[in-house]
């Protein structure tokens, strides 16, 4: 059974990092379940069914937080001794904010605009390269910890929390879009 | 040499080691059970030969009668003969009354907490579970499934010569909580030892991955009797990974039938005010045109009239068509919708495995081509390869494969969530989570003193509880009295690998714990479970200016609270007359203002309040820091 100890990283076999590969952490995962599912154990007694099931929740958890960057980010965080309030921090950054503004500005216009599916395509676009250029920064904020860089780096999740709402939305109207075809 | 009498393992397995388990394709039309036998999975005959057992339950005089025999005689008997109870598991009194059509049995109304079935008891005594009167009795929709479950285990048993261990049993991917829980409670009435409860889509996707090898991102499209589902699943080296589901959990090739039964009724100038008898000929009828029009362009069709008469005429395929392609279209958004939460595009997809009956009409296959741009698999048998994939599955999991590599990881397909303040949904398990999962949030007291708190779990994906099903309410008492927002409580919620929920409270500071194994409390009338999805995107907009609404009126009611609280303890020390009726006139102001439906007043009326209280506020603080200060020597500040 897991050593639940452990922290996500060890869990899968990976050194306490922020670059992932994702085609291994699914391998990783996809050996891990093998191990732990409760389909292993359905025969079993009640104990070791109910052993299987809390290991395969901890395995599913885990494998959610890593391969998302930003819970990723905050996880790792948080094994900083970083502890983010999940639902009231927000980024002070004027210009990154007025960014964010006129973009939910264009997602505002997008329902009524001639070509809606044009406008959501640009600001996914949009959000994809601005998440790719905060992973960037992460990643070198992450390599040599010291607490200017672990404070930096959790500003860069505050902006992606922005973004990932915002990518949230976006699909939104695309799935309200969808239905009136 | 002893070491060469150890054989291979495997090798040469003894036959009574091998235990025995069978899979369970439980449909709104037919059902199937389904086993092993030497390494080959196949669905079971019955004596005479047949594999699909109509899902048709008779309460006749001699007895319990299921399959062909009950079919046949429901013409004659419609009362004492139930058929697609699929519908029914699950649902509440109330929901009945939104499914759509009308129901040709003599259901009782009366209030659960009297009934005697464990599973469909609400905890709030909200709902109420139909019965169905028949000459036995009055009958749930639970038992009446358990009769279809005996049947099958009892054909199994004879065909493969003991008892079985355990059964894989399956669902439609979206069922909820209440269904599943329904589906369980019928196998334990059948005396069945459920291995798991499995996917329909899912179990599609085993039997077809490991006979085709495939592997790479597949899609099932499962439209039964009564019920649709999509799944995007991702097959690699055996492990059958579901990215996304969706579907409707009412809606089936029963909706074709009774579109065209509706249109006969019209061509033949019938009222809707049928006998049951004639009800049950005309669907009848219809489903026996759609078939027809599978094959052919169009069908000639006569109809005996209720006064004696005869009715006589025709359809062709196009005007067919032109009946369910609203329904087709129902089912295509699903599907784009299950696409974008995969994270995937059409054109990704491998294959498309087409699964259920009601794949069969041309016209389905022709619009799941255009819109996945790729001719749909139809090579499989549509009606037995969920039986097939259940029974792999059960006998993987009774042991028999202990090297086996297969692995199913499935989600949950719908939102799991609880009450908040207002009325508003907290999702504390979204859709599309693989499962098993656990998950835990805290919530807090909303009052000073605050002794207890209810919770309430729903599941569905809008906003406002309302426009969600509501699955359980329980009580967490017990809490010690603290200030608002001082409590901890601890809600966790696990969904096991059959889909199933279990929730527990935990006041974390005190140790006060509640706990509740959900069972349906049938809480709203409920096509609205079925819409929940459809309706969540096109109130997108609907849904946010209530919830910025109630938000704001949550706002007010807690600043007037705490402001009511402040004055009552200081506002004679710390406020002149003047002062104290300038705040009180904004206070007012606020109440009345909260009674609107306009967030923004609302809000204006709030900061202004805030705005007059500034120098009360100020004043209070100075106040409890000398207070607390008070009584400690300086130095204790300093270290």
């Amino acid at each position: 059974m897991l050593d639940l100890k452990q922290n996500y990283f060890e869990l899968f076999g990976l050194p306490v990092a922020f670059p992932i590969d994702g085609t291994d952490l699914a391998s990783r995962y996809r050996e891990l379940q093998r191990q732990v599912h409760p389909d292993r154990f359905a025969a079993g007694d009640e104990r070791e069914r109910r052993l299987a099931m809390q290991g395969a929740a901890r395995v599913n958890e885990a494998y959610e937080t890593l391969k998302d960057p930003m819970l990723r980010a905050r996880y790792l965080l948080s094994l900083h001794g970083v502890e983010m309030d999940v639902t009231g921090e927000a980024t002070h950054d004027i210009a990154f904010l007025t960014e964010q503004m006129d973009l939910r500005e264009e997602l505002e216009g997008a329902r009524h605009s001639a070509d809606p599916y044009g406008v959501t395509a640009r600001l996914m676009e949009h959000i994809d390269r601005g998440i790719k250029a905060l992973v960037a920064r992460m990643t070198e904020q992450f390599q040599e910890v010291t607490p200017e860089r672990l404070e930096q780096a959790r500003e860069n999740v505050r902006k992606m929390q922005f973004l990932k709402k915002l990518r949230y939305d976006v699909e939104l109207l695309e799935s309200e879009l969808d239905e009136a075809v | 040499m002893a070491l060469l009498q150890i054989a291979e393992p495997g090798q040469f397995a003894a036959p009574h080691q091998h235990k025995l388990a069978a899979g369970i394709d439980l449909g709104t039309t037919n059902s199937l059970v389904a086993s092993v036998l030497s390494g080959m999975a196949v669905t079971l005959p019955d004596a005479a030969g047949r594999h699909l057992l109509p899902s048709v339950v008779r309460y006749a005089a001699e007895g319990v009668v299921v399959g062909d025999e009950a079919k046949l005689a429901a013409v004659e008997d419609p009362l004492n003969t139930v058929q697609s109870v699929k519908r029914l598991m699950g649902r509440g009194l109330a929901d009945l009354k939104t499914l759509g059509s009308t129901l040709p049995y003599d259901i009782a109304y009366r209030e659960v907490g009297e009934g005697r079935e464990p599973g469909a008891v609400s905890l709030d005594g909200s709902g109420a579970v139909p019965r169905i009167r028949t000459r036995s009795g009055e009958v749930t929709p639970v038992e009446v499934s358990a009769e279809i479950l005996k049947t099958l285990a009892r054909r199994a048993e004879q065909s493969l010569g003991g008892e079985l261990t355990g059964v894989v049993i399956t669902v439609p991917a979206y069922f909820d909580d209440a269904q599943r829980q329904a589906t369980k409670d019928a196998a334990r009435l059948a005396g069945l030892n459920v291995f798991r409860l499995l996917n329909e889509p899912t179990a599609a996707a085993v039997a077809y991955g490991l006979d085709q090898r495939a592997e790479g991102v597949h899609a099932v499209y499962d439209l039964g009797g009564g019920t649709f589902d999509i799944s995007i699943l991702r097959l690699h080296r055996g492990v059958f990974e579901v990215m996304s589901t969706g579907g409707d959990s009412a809606l089936g090739g029963d909706d074709f039938d009774r579109a065209l039964a509706q249109w006969i009724m019209a061509q033949a100038g019938l009222g809707e005010d049928l006998d049951p008898v004639m009800q049950l000929r005309l669907t009848r009828l219809a489903t026996g045109i759609k078939e027809q029009l599978s094959s052919v362009e169009s069908a000639e069709i006569h109809l005996e009239l209720p006064n004696g008469g005869r009715w006589q005429g025709s359809i062709d395929r196009e005007t067919f068509n032109g009946l369910i392609d609203p329904l087709i279209a129902k089912t295509l958004a699903a599907c784009r919708r299950a696409l974008r939460d995969a994270g995937v595009t059409a054109e990704e997809i491998e294959d498309v495995v087409m699964v259920g009956g009601s794949t069969r009409v041309p016209r389905v296959r022709e619009r799941v081509k255009e819109l996945f741009r790729a001719e749909p698999r139809v090579d499989v048998d549509p009606d037995r390869v969920v039986a097939i994939g259940a029974a792999i599955q059960a006998d993987v999991l009774a042991g028999n494969k202990p090297d086996e590599e297969m692995l199913l990881l499935d989600v949950i397909s719908l939102s799991l969530g609880m009450e908040t303040m207002g009325g508003l949904v907290e999702r504390i398990v979204p859709r599309n989570t693989t499962i098993p999962v656990a998950r835990a949030q805290e919530f807090t007291t909303f009052k000073d003193g605050q002794t207890a708190l209810a919770l309430h779990v729903v599941q569905g994906e809008r906003d406002l509880v309302s426009d969600c099903r509501s699955l359980a309410r329980f009580e967490l008492r017990g809490i010690p009295p603290m200030v608002a927002g001082a409590a901890r409580i601890r809600v966790t919620f696990e969904v096991d690998a059959d889909g199933l929920l279990n929730v527990t409270a935990l006041e974390e500071t005190s140790g006060v714990k509640a706990g509740v194994v959900v069972k349906p409390s049938y809480g709203l009338s409920d096509s609205e479970v079925e819409r929940m999805l459809r309706d969540s995107i096109a109130h997108a907009e609907d849904d946010m200016a209530a919830r910025r609404l109630r938000e704001e009126q949550v706002e007010a009611e807690r600043v007037t609270e705490a402001l009511r609280a402040a004055l009552a303890q200081d506002g004679d020390q710390l406020l002149d007359a003047g002062e104290r009726a300038g705040i009180e006139q904004a206070l007012k102001h606020l109440v009345e203002t909260a009674a609107s439906q306009n967030h923004l007043s609302i809000k204006r009326a709030r900061e202004a309040l805030e705005k007059v209280c500034e120098p009360y506020v100020e004043r209070r603080m100075n106040t409890s820091v000398r207070q607390a200060m008070a009584g400690h020597k300086l130095d204790e500040f300093e270290s």
